[in-house]
């Protein structure tokens, strides 16, 4: 098991920045995500680490010992890549030995580990086969039996799931999270998708432009986003822009005619001015009093719908209505909303950064 | 600080020694050509430059050059367009077959076309025997311009051929169907919708056929008598047929690679500027033609290939005539290739001893050299990359002289050994191999490369044990192919030799000099049965029909 700790790390192309200055602490065994849009650097940050690209300042040490001259073949890392990479000439059991064969152990112990390795991924019954004649979930189950095996200090991932189909998705990053957790290896995931961060992660860091944006466990980062940003990519919510203001020494906003709210409490800066709130759907719902709005739309999904509103103030909000109608809302009706002022989460409107007592970042 | 670039490594030293090869075995001779160009006994002098335009009997030969390239270029051209069109558009009988045929006729050693005909059509010719005994008239002489633009082109077509049947698979049917239905059919298609699409290749197909035709020394030497051209005066004024000139030799060394190099530029511009790039969704399907139109298509597809394929036939039938003095007469026996044993068993064991020398050395320098110029990009892989190309544009029989002036004297002295013809053989392949294993390399997914690094392996290790092996069948079958064109290379090793060292095509062209026609029969039969043998195993291979194709 390792840790690995980050320092002012900084990654140039050709004078254009991907990774500007970043510090990130990485703790033994955890299962860690890089999260973030396409091309804000989560790819470059995770080759850096296995030592594919260049440094250019800062440094990376595993368990408090600089690595950044140690070549990668040293680093005693497993990898598992997004099209799988597989070596196309050497069957399955050929590829899962290929790094005990690099590491000279003997024939018999090589043998049980490539046994017990693909076992894990429940691929025995394949062994034999060349990776052309397997489906893209058994070759990413066979890459992930080669990574394992030679009992890596890190493992390392690069959205090893976005080549398969949905419900391949699922199964297999379960087995992701199977074998990392029996193996107790230190992981570094990288993905663009929340949801599967979510589903997998013990810690998340949303990445942004070459950025860390926030570093937290799911929980922390979906109920307390450090920034809009976060809020917005990690789950799906509403921003309202609201105007803080001061009254009798204490810090309101009103979000709808006669509905104030006292945050003087939840927020960390008493100076007034522009806010922005997120309001996940989930902390809105229909009642017989709140903030008047009328009917856009509403998407029968089953066990919920899906609705949307116009407030007064113009802004569209979105929720999920889970009392059964006999029919649906039709556009133009009016109802009145009820939010859950503990799931709301404040912004300072100009640089995004949430202003929440004890906002993490 | 940095990671993984600018380490010096073992491939630093592999790029390195790279580099100092070519410097020592190309491009020093090169150099060397170009000093004596124009230097005589020490001291700078345009001499060569004076004596080349003083007489007809030396600038002529440029002039023959530019007509018969010009001519064999535009002949090919002409017959080649309707072939490929004929055989993408319409169904030929026999079409996958006919396909081969004319690519065999495109690999087989390239001047026993010359001497084949004359065999059918020259003095004592079979035909001129035939017309002559018929008719009492002699038919018109094969020697000369019409026999080098005949054997030329015939060898060639097979070559633009190739490239247009490559450049038709990529046209998508769709483009045809959507002219159709504006009412563009048939020639009219042909020439406004389907010309433009292939321009590019026929536009390279047309220079690379330019640029053969231009550096050709076996045919006219054959078959040109008078008629020479200027490789032919490159090689008399080097061996020394009139007086010695090695001067002057390598003055009109240079004008033909600075022809060669211009017209390569030229290519490279034209192509790069009009790049089209097209995938076919769903390629053209064959059509059905009936009645006369039938006919005529299979005539002119079969009639072509007759053509092709008569005189590697023709050769084979003659090695069982009998002979008198070198000289055919009647009866057929196996006396030419008994007669000859002795001489077979060494050109052949010569063939096959220096041919897989140079082709073992080969192939590992084209993976070395494909490695480091595509996966460890740098300064020096750049320059080794542009100097890789030097022996495409520079034709065999001046890499000849060029290594022939530079080691025969001096500090190292190569000439007349088993090593200088397999050095030969290896550079003049060089720049094919190592094109098409650095295709092959960038196609190959650099993630496998790096999850064989992260497992623990060395750089070289990766090399060997992941990226060759999962590569190996196109490198086998470029192999093979370079295997062909080193068994029937004749102009590079043409001053490199000594009877210890005369290979098969060497042999041959040896024979037909001292007028052995029959013996030289017997060596063409000999080296068309091993083409022919080495083409079908290409063929066998996993990927090997794909290499064909240009
Ligand atoms: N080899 C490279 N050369 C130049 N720019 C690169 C290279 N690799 C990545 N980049 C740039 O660096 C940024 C981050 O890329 P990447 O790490 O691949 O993003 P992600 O994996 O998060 O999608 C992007 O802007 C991308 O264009
Ligand atoms: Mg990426």
């Amino acid at each position: 098991m390792t840790a690995i700790a980050l320092r002012s790390l900084r990654k140039e192309y050709g004078g254009q920045i991907a990774i500007a200055d970043l510090d990130l602490d990485i703790r033994e065994g955890e299962f860690f995500t890089l999260l973030g849009p396409s091309g804000c650097g989560k790819t470059t940050l995770l080759r850096m680490i296995a030592g594919f690209n260049s440094i250019e300042a800062g440094t990376i040490s595993f368990d408090g010992v600089v690595i950044n001259d140690k070549p990668s073949a040293a680093r005693n890392i497993g990898m598992v890549f997004q099209n799988y990479a597989l070596f196309p000439q050497m069957t399955a059991a050929k590829n899962v030995a290929f790094g005990l064969q690099t590491r000279n152990i003997g024939k018999g112990e090589s043998a049980r580990r490539v046994e017990a390795a693909l076992h894990s991924v429940h691929m025995d019954h394949l062994k034999d086969r060349l990776p052309g004649a397997l489906s893209g979930g058994q070759q990413q189950r066979v890459a992930l039996a080669r990574a394992l095996v030679i009992s890596p200090a890190l493992l390392l991932m690069d959205e090893p799931l976005s080549n398969l189909d949905a419900k391949l998705r699922v199964e297999m990053r379960d087995t992701i999270r199977q074998a990392q957790r029996e193996a107790g290896i230190t992981t570094v995931y990288v993905t663009h998708d929340q949801e599967e961060a979510m589903a997998v992660s013990d810690r998340i860091a949303v990445m942004n432009l070459g950025l860390v944006q926030q570093v937290g466990t799911p929980a922390e980062i979906y109920r307390n986003p450090a920034n809009r940003f976060v809020a917005e990519f990690i789950g799906k919510t509403n921003l309202l822009e609201r105007d803080a203001l001061q009254r009798d020494g204490r810090l309101v906003v009103e979000l709808g005619e006669g509905v104030t709210l006292d945050i003087t409490e939840v927020v960390g800066k008493t100076t007034d001015g522009t806010m922005q709130i997120s309001v996940r759907p989930e902390a809105v719902r229909a009642a017989d009093s709140g903030i008047q709005a009328e009917v856009v739309d509403e998407t029968f999904l089953g066990s919920h719908s899906q609705v949307r509103a116009r407030l007064s103030s113009g802004e569209t909000i979105e929720f999920l209505e889970f009392s059964h109608r006999a029919s649906l809302w039709q556009r133009g009706d009016k109802v009145t909303l009820q939010l859950d002022t503990s799931m709301l989460t404040f912004f300072d409107a100009e640089d995004g950064v949430s202003v929440m007592r004890g906002a993490s970042k | 600080m940095t990671a993984q670039t600018g380490r010096f490594d073992g491939w630093t030293a592999v790029a390195v020694a790279l580099t100092g090869g070519y410097l020592l075995m190309i491009i020093w001779p090169l150099v060397l050509v170009l000093i004596n160009s124009v230097a005589v006994g020490g001291t700078f002098a345009l001499a060569g430059f004076e004596t080349f335009f003083s007489s007809r009997l030396y600038y002529g030969t440029l002039i023959n050059s530019i007509l018969v390239t010009v001519c064999v270029t535009l002949l090919s051209l002409a017959i080649a367009f309707p072939l490929a069109y004929f055989m993408t558009m319409f169904r030929v009988m026999g079409n996958g077959m006919a396909q081969v045929l004319i690519l065999a006729s495109m690999m087989s050693p390239p001047f026993i076309g010359a001497y084949s005909w004359i065999l059918l059509l020259g003095n004592n010719g079979m035909i001129t025997q035939l017309v002559q005994d018929v008719f009492g008239f002699k038919p018109p002489s094969i020697y000369g311009f019409v026999g080098i633009v005949l054997v030329l082109t015939l060898q060639l077509v097979p070559l633009i051929f190739t490239y247009l049947m490559g450049a038709w698979r990529t046209v998508d049917v769709s483009l045809l169907e959507a002219s159709e239905s504006m009412g563009i059919t048939g020639w009219r298609r042909a020439v406004q919708v389907i010309t433009p699409l292939l321009w590019p290749t026929v536009l390279g197909g047309s220079l690379l056929v330019f640029v053969r035709a231009f550096a050709d020394f076996g045919t006219p030497m054959l078959i040109g008598q008078g008629y020479r051209t200027v490789p032919v005066l490159i090689y008399s004024s080097f061996v020394g047929e009139v007086s010695i000139d090695k001067s002057f030799a390598a003055f009109v060394a240079v004008i033909v690679i600075i022809v060669t190099l211009a017209v390569f530029l030229f290519q490279k511009y034209l192509v790069d500027r009009q790049k089209i790039s097209m995938t076919a969704m769903r390629s053209i399907e064959p059509k059905r033609l009936t009645g006369w139109r039938n006919i005529a298509i299979h005539a002119y597809v079969y009639g072509f290939l007759a053509l092709a394929l008569a005189p590697l036939i023709v050769v084979v039938i003659s090695s069982f005539r009998n002979t008198l003095y070198g000289q055919f007469v009647d009866g057929y026996s196996l006396r030419n290739y008994v007669g000859a044993q002795r001489d077979i068993f060494r050109y052949v064991g010569n063939t096959f001893s220096i041919g897989l020398t140079a082709l073992a050395i080969l192939v590992v320098v084209a993976i070395l050299l494909a490695y480091v110029t595509v996966r460890r990009r740098g300064p020096l892989s750049g320059t080794l990359d542009t100097m890789t190309m030097v022996p495409y544009v520079v034709p065999g029989l001046i890499i000849g002289i060029a290594l022939v002036t530079a080691f025969s004297q001096g500090p190292i002295i190569l000439t007349g050994t088993f090593a200088i013809m397999v050095i030969a053989l290896a550079i003049r392949r060089l720049p094919y191999s190592a094109r098409s294993i650095a295709a092959l390399m960038h196609q190959f997914n650099t993630s496998i490369e790096e999850a064989a690094i992260s497992l623990g392996a060395s750089k070289f290790r990766t090399l060997v044990q992941v990226i060759v092996p999962a590569l190996a069948p196109g490198i086998l079958s470029g192999a093979v192919l370079s295997w062909v064109t080193i068994i029937t290379e004749l102009s590079t090793t043409l001053f490199l030799y000594n009877t210890s060292t005369q290979t098969l095509s060497l042999g041959i062209y040896a024979q037909v000099i001292r007028g052995q026609l029959g013996t030289a029969a017997a060596l063409s039969t000999i080296l068309l049965v091993l083409t022919m043998i080495s083409l079908f195993l290409l063929m066998r291979l996993p990927g090997g029909q794909r290499a064909l194709r240009v």
